[in-house]
């Protein structure tokens, strides 16, 4: 059975998860997204996974949240606060949300996995730290690659040329 | 903590519910900035799917998949935000309906 604190961070994070659609201003929704995913990084310490979690935070609530952000506040301020959506099109993903919550969750209660508990202790990080160095290097050192090609890839798609010709040009 | 009070259907449920809050904010949203954070629900309702999977197997495989996953997701918030930007000064908005300058 669930405890306090799980239930705790069940109802920060879906709560958060909806403001962090729902509400009007997107800056607003942005902090409430930054409460979603500080709740998984709770869920991580619940599965006594801290590594992850404490990864979870440094990536997403202190780098990814900041990024969107700052995106934030690029845009046009009545387009911060305006509501893009159909009515019609809120109904059917409603509907298409019960559905599918209906479907999979049939399925999961009806499967096994209703009884799987575990009486093994918890997977060491320094475990983690060798597989990364170990078996899973070629990985580590790919992943490196794309971050940076992503960021690079950023840094260009988002530079300005025109400005900087006009720089130039004085 | 050598037993985790929480049962695996808990932890599953939960990301259940985070995957389909997040296919709604996909479904019916057209502000980018907000597809972008459903599309972030999503990856971490993935994540927690592997992380609760690893601590009831026990395997560390699981959790080292959710380091390399959580910083693929890194760059692609990067490379999104990114052209959001681009389409934001092409057209001024971020509405995805008035991205047409592909459209037949």
């Amino acid at each position: 059975m669930a405890d306090a604190a799980f239930l705790a961070i069940a109802v920060l994070t879906i709560g958060s998860a909806i403001a962090a659609l729902e509400l009007r201003s997107l800056i607003y929704a942005t902090i409430a997204l930054m409460g979603t995913l500080g709740g998984i990084a709770g869920f991580f310490l619940l599965l006594d996974s801290p590594f992850v979690a404490l990864f979870q935070v440094a990536v997403y609530i202190g780098s990814i949240a900041v990024l969107i952000l700052f995106t934030v506040m690029l845009v046009r301020r009545e387009l911060i606060f305006k509501k893009i959506e159909d009515q019609r099109r809120r109904w059917a993903g409603i509907a298409l949300l019960l559905v599918f919550l209906v479907a999979i969750g049939a399925v999961i209660i009806d499967s096994g996995i209703k009884s799987v508990t575990t009486d093994e202790p918890q997977v060491d990080y320094r475990e983690i730290g060798s597989d990364f160095l170990t078996y899973y290097w070629p990985a580590l050192i790919l992943m490196a690659l794309i971050l940076a090609g992503a960021v690079t890839g950023a840094l260009v798609l988002a530079r300005r040329e025109d400005v900087e010709s006009e720089q130039r040009a004085d | 903590m050598l037993k985790v009070s929480n049962e695996l259907i808990d932890f599953v449920i939960i990301s259940v519910a985070l995957l389909g809050i997040g296919i709604y904010g996909l479904a019916v949203k057209r502000n980018a900035i907000r597809m972008l954070f459903a599309v972030e629900i999503i990856i971490n309702a993935a994540n927690l799917n592997l992380v609760a999977f690893a601590r009831f197997l026990p395997n560390s495989a699981g959790q080292t998949f959710a380091l390399f996953s959580i910083a693929i997701a890194a760059a692609e918030v990067a490379v999104g935000l990114a052209l959001i930007i681009v389409a934001y000064r092409m057209y001024q908005n971020i509405d995805i309906a008035e991205f047409r300058s592909l459209k037949g």
